[in-house]
């Protein structure tokens, strides 16, 4: 009973993660039609700059309040970095595929290559309030409270998203959006702003989710952005672009299944699991759990 | 002769290597019904398109579109839009999983105010249901949608592409006598297949044939010319006299 528990909480943990990174690529992908495989460089950065802000900068750091600005830092200049992104290099791609795969992939190399030079390639400690080292007793399994604190950080995200999708007028818009933008357009509203838009929110929830998975794993690597965004896409897929119920939907499904999968059948069988899922998905429901609309 | 709202000259649009329009020039009357007729395949849609700037990016236009004294191509089509280019697009293109109510808000602007008075005057439907998901609407319904959603703005003409396409006989009469009385207040390009509404709502009338201008006239004139319709159009008399 522990265990499952445990194995309960710590997937709904890596969920928590998945979705973080998901919701915001799948908003960009459903919106925009853009493959943003620099999406894990916005996880990366929101991390070092989290690390960074917290050993550096006055006022911020590991503990207390220090630690909520020094994670602040970390989401502001993800946010910062998606933007410039999408004005500076996606902009003027849009609707050509090809190049926008190619700049992005490079981009998240040069990413990687540019975290590299500056703070070497080896996993840093990563500063941490210490009660997210202690663990929390729920139903007699002793769960690590990093993790329930990207749980909460997740499900505030969710709603958060969910609630700025339904009730403001650019969540409209991106609602509108994802389904026809042509059709966005012949009513007079300039859809680009939205890009930029959900750019800008899917940067945000990365930096959260490096800032936040720094302290689940307690380090911080110029690799984990990177692996990270390969269980997001399948987690886009799974769920449906332009869904961000259907990428948490997935997340958890993808989340648990590795974490149990691993748990009791061999390490390394849920991550096939989870492929095995992926091809299950696309052959019986190929537009994901939600097809293509961005609220359900 | 009063100056047309709108003009298009020698306009040529290729799509994917394939010369869909080549050189079509034609104008719309400052007030009144326009039609633009032609078989199906002919470029009456990709017409439309090309004025309100949606030509797909594997497109190339040329040729010249104005509105007034103004220019349109290269113009971004939410620009075109909001200078007063309103456009009901073929099948609709309601956002499905929206409310209808949505659909609506999502025309408004920040500068002006939407005459929900006007539009829910023309279509009570739609504020009767307001709150239905725009998919589960029938095609009617849909269409009233489509049109009331461009007719929350002021427009400086009209694009409306096949209408009544796909409609039962009383919904085709309900939606010709609505865009009949938005007709008296601003003009309208109309592309529309069904002669008997050609025939009650159009005074000019276009007809494109192997993506060039094959006719231009009055409306009345080419109906009642059963041979040039037939011709033309590919329909028989006993169509135009339905
Ligand atoms: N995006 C596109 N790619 C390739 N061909 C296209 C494209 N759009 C239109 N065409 C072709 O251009 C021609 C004209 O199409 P268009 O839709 O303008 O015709 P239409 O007169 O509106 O026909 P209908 O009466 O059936 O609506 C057709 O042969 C169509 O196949
Ligand atoms: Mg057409």
């Amino acid at each position: 009973m522990e265990t499952v528990v445990l194995l309960t909480l710590t997937g709904l943990g890596l969920a928590a993660l998945y979705f973080l990174v998901a919701s915001g690529l799948s908003l960009v992908f459903g919106l925009a039609d853009v493959l943003n495989f620099a999406h894990g460089l916005f996880l990366g950065v929101g991390a070092y700059a989290t690390w960074w802000a917290a050993g550096n900068l006055p006022g911020a750091g590991p503990d207390g309040f220090g630690f909520v600005v020094a994670v602040a830092v970390g989401v502001a200049a993800g946010t910062l970095v998606a933007v410039l992104v999408e004005l500076v290099l996606i902009r003027p791609l849009y609707s050509r595929t090809i190049e926008q795969v190619l700049v992005t992939v490079g981009l998240s190399l040069a990413g990687v290559a540019l975290l590299q030079a500056t703070w070497g390639a080896d996993a840093r400690p990563f500063p941490r309030p210490d009660w997210t080292r202690e663990v929390t007793g729920v139903l007699g399994a002793q769960v690590p409270n990093g993790g329930l604190l990207l749980i909460i950080a997740a499900v505030l995200v969710l709603g958060a998203i969910l609630a700025f999708l339904r009730w403001t007028r650019y969540g409209l818009v991106i609602r509108a959006g994802v389904e026809n933008r042509e059709m966005v357009t012949a009513l007079g509203i300039d859809v680009r702003k939205a890009f930029t838009l959900v750019f800008a929110i899917g940067g945000a929830a990365a930096a959260l989710a490096g800032a936040l998975g720094g302290v689940y794993f307690g380090t911080v690597s110029p690799g984990q952005g990177g692996s990270l965004l390969i269980f997001a896409f399948i987690v886009v897929v799974i769920g449906g672009m332009g869904s961000v119920v259907g990428s948490a939907y997935a997340a958890v499904a993808v989340g648990l299944l590795q974490q149990f999968v691993n748990y009791y059948g061999t390490s390394g069988l849920g991550d096939i699991c989870v492929v095995g899922l992926l091809a299950a998905v696309l052959l019986l429901r190929p537009q994901g759990i939600a097809g293509k609309v961005a609220t359900a | 002769m009063t100056e047309p709202i709108l003009s298009v000259e020698d306009l040529s649009v290729r799509i994917a290597g394939l010369h869909i329009l080549q050189g079509v020039s034609f104008t719309v009357a400052p007030t009144g019904v326009t039609v633009l007729l032609g078989r199906n395949g002919v470029g009456k849609t990709t017409t439309l398109r090309a004025v309100v700037g949606l030509t797909p990016r594997n497109g190339e236009v040329r040729g010249a579109i104005r509105m007034g004294a103004q220019s349109l191509l290269a113009r971004p089509t939410h620009r075109l839009v909001r200078g007063g280019l309103g456009y009901v697009p073929e099948d609709r293109c309601v956002f499905a999983g929206l409310t209808v109510a949505e659909n609506l808000r999502l025309a408004e602007r920040r500068d002006t105010s939407p005459a929900y008075d006007k539009v829910y005057a023309l279509f009570p439907e739609l504020d009767r249901r307001g709150r239905q998901r725009a998919g589960s609407l029938s095609g009617g319904q849909q269409q009233m949608l489509a049109i009331g959603r461009v007719l929350l703005n002021d427009n400086r003409l009209l694009l409306v592409d096949e209408p009544t396409k796909g409609l039962a006989p009383k919904v085709v009469t309900e939606v010709a006598e609505v865009l009949e009385r938005v007709a008296d207040s601003v003009p309208v390009l109309l592309v529309e297949q069904n002669l008997a509404v050609v025939r009650r709502l159009a005074r000019d009338a276009v007809v494109l044939a192997v993506g060039k201008v094959a006719w231009t006239g009055g409306a009345r004139d080419l109906l009642l010319e059963t041979a040039l319709t037939r011709s033309l159009l590919g329909v028989g008399s006993a169509e135009v006299h339905h």
